[in-house]
């Protein structure tokens, strides 16, 4: 076959191949191509319509026929008490559940790495794992459920114990607290998936090795487990102080209530309040470009840090 | 022999607090279920801890005759399966091309995919947004901006380029095109990581309701989130047909509340057990190439 070389298959081949390369690249560009579509749309587009910040936005004249104003909404929003309320409530809220629930996670792992009895730990984490999967729908009216302060669960056996009635969800430092326990509530066991997932890593024969030095359960958590981790806590760290500016809607919105605004107006729900209740477009256009740069700024310089702790970036 | 009694005690107490902990996880579900199967004497003295007293089923009842309430369920049901089905038909078209070397542009798509991850309009030009697309109150407003989560297509994406690449070259010997190649070959073998991000994206859907807050104004459209917020936290169960229907004996109002999250929350409840692991792996996949 060799030694009669046929040159017609050959160059059918050759002639044939670029056909077929485009046809099957036609249809990948086919498949991509509705993605794409969905990306530009819902994702880019609103990304130009951060214009709205900038003009004097006219519901009848649309985003192009409305006058530009420059930096007029932003002169705006920093007169506006409410807003720097909202800015200062948003970090407070965030510091406060990273100084306080950022540990408990790792204490949690720590823990449930000690437990040997198997079923024990499985059933735990099934538990632990659980409310993460809990809306926050249902956490505000559970909340409302346990602790008002006539009606909830709590105080009524607090009153029953003759105790007097905490008023979790309407004095403001009160109701701090309930926002950071609710988050550690829903949050905290699902945040030891991580840290379990590298303590499997750790070298057993590193405990082994301590175990023949006569190393206590306490020497061996401190000198080998934590060292172990020491990554993982370092990188969830520096993306946790990356998200700082960052805030979701539901949690502050469906724990917040009309009695405790001063504290719980984050801006997520004070763009939802300005733009969406009161319909000021441009203000709250502009209070949320606003927040997208500090939290751009806060990213990037948890990027830089970890590229200068780790050698590696966030992303 | 002092030590290992020692080791005991600390495994004791270790699992101890370990126990205290998870069970904190639950104990606030069961005593919502134990209130809303109360009866309203016991309710009101406070009486109720983890069980039911005074057993009753006045407040389910109430809360299944809510016709609005059993609408307001199966508008869910049926908005989740819709939204599942497109977002994970998009997830799968777009992150098959994507493993394709041969796709010209190949990185360029990927960080127009990408930047959507750290960058958004925000709020109000999205609202903008499907007020122009004539979006607002209609069921799509609820399926479309969210049908693709670039978070899980670089998952599945990751999952697909781990498929070796001889599984699909006899086909392609045979002249099969990549639509036959996705269809017979990639999705079957892939089929676990289909489930697990369907079971995501269902979950995402049904605990969804900031953007049903926002969009969706007549109430006929509201899904579970948003009906339960209506009728529990903000108040306005007092002018709703629910309250109306009541009589003498009727459950107090805490009892109803209490049947109603709890409605809105057992089909969760029901499919966690199975899926637990499924989000475990899931959320390792996306710690690690995320």
């Amino acid at each position: 076959m060799q030694l009669t070389p046929n040159t017609k298959p050959l160059t059918k081949t050759i002639s044939s191949s670029p056909v077929k390369t485009f046809f099957n690249n036609w249809q990948l560009y086919i498949l991509i191509l509705l993605p794409m579509i969905y990306f530009i749309t819902f994702k880019y587009v609103p990304m130009l319509g951060v214009v709205v910040a900038f003009k004097d936005y006219n519901v009848f004249k649309g985003i192009f026929d409305s006058q530009w104003i420059g930096f007029d909404a932003f002169r705006e929003i920093f007169r506006m008490d409410a807003f720097i309320k909202a800015i200062r409530n948003t970090f407070v809220l965030n510091l406060l559940d990273l100084v306080v629930g950022f540990p408990i996670p790792i204490i949690l792992a720590l823990l449930l790495n000690e437990v040997r009895v198997k079923w024990f730990k499985r059933s735990a984490q099934t538990l632990l794992y659980l409310p993460h999967f809990i809306s926050w729908v249902f956490i505000g009216g559970m909340a409302t459920q346990l602790l008002a302060t006539n009606s909830g669960s709590v105080n009524i056996f607090l009153n029953s114990l003759g105790f007097e009635s905490i008023p979790f969800l309407s004095d403001k430092t009160h109701w701090v607290m309930t926002y950071l326990a609710a988050g550690f509530w829903r949050e905290a066991g699902w945040g030891t998936i991580l840290y379990l997932a590298a303590l499997t890593g750790i070298n057993k024969e590193l405990y082994e090795a301590a175990d023949v030095d006569g190393a206590t359960r306490l020497r061996k958590m401190w000198h080998i487990t934590l060292p172990g981790i020491k990554p993982t806590i370092v990188i969830l760290l520096i993306l946790n102080v990356g998200h700082m500016a960052a805030i979701g809607f539901d949690r502050p919105f469906l724990l917040g209530n009309p009695g405790v605004r001063d504290v719980s107006e984050v801006i997520s729900t004070y763009v939802y309040t300005v733009g969406i209740q009161s319909a000021r477009y441009t203000i709250a256009t502009a209070i949320g470009l606003f927040q997208a740069i500090i939290g751009l700024i806060f990213l990037l310089s948890a990027d830089f840090i970890s590229r200068k702790v780790n050698d590696q970036g966030i992303w | 022999m002092n030590s290992a009694a020692n080791t005991k005690i600390v495994d004791v107490i270790i699992m101890i607090i370990i126990g205290i902990t998870s069970l904190l996880c639950l104990v606030p579900m069961i005593h919502l279920l134990a209130l809303s199967f109360s009866s309203n004497g016991a309710i009101m003295a406070g009486k109720i801890t983890l069980f039911p007293i005074g057993f009753n089923l006045t407040a389910f009842k109430a809360v299944f005759l809510h016709s609005a309430m059993i609408r307001s369920l199966i508008f869910t049901i049926f908005l989740v399966a819709l939204f599942t089905a497109i977002a994970m038909f998009m997830t799968v078209i777009a992150a098959y091309p994507l493993t394709k070397p041969s796709l010209k542009g190949r990185n360029f798509f990927l960080i127009v995919i990408v930047l959507t991850m750290f960058f958004s309009g925000g709020l109000i030009p999205d609202y903008l947004l499907m007020r122009e697309l004539h979006l607002l109150d209609s069921i799509w407003v609820l399926v479309l901006p969210g049908s693709i989560s670039a978070f899980y297509l670089i998952i599945l994406k990751s999952f697909f380029s781990s498929i070796p690449l001889e599984l699909e070259e006899s086909s392609r010997m045979d002249g099969a095109g990549h639509f036959r190649i996705l269809w017979s070959i990639i999705l079957p073998l892939s089929l676990p990581s289909i489930a697990t991000l369907s079971l995501f994206y269902a979950v995402g859907r049904w605990n969804g309701f900031q953007d049903a807050l926002i969009y969706i104004t007549s109430p006929n459209l509201y899904p579970i989130q948003l009906k339960l917020y209506a009728l529990v936290i903000s108040g306005q169960a007092n002018d709703m047909s629910i309250m109306e229907a009541q009589n003498a004996g009727a459950p107090v109002p805490q009892s109803l509340k209490a049947a109603s999250i709890m409605f809105g929350t057992v089909p969760i409840l029901l499919v966690y057990p199975f899926i637990q692991r499924y989000f475990i792996s899931g959320v390792m996949i996306g710690a690690v190439k995320g």
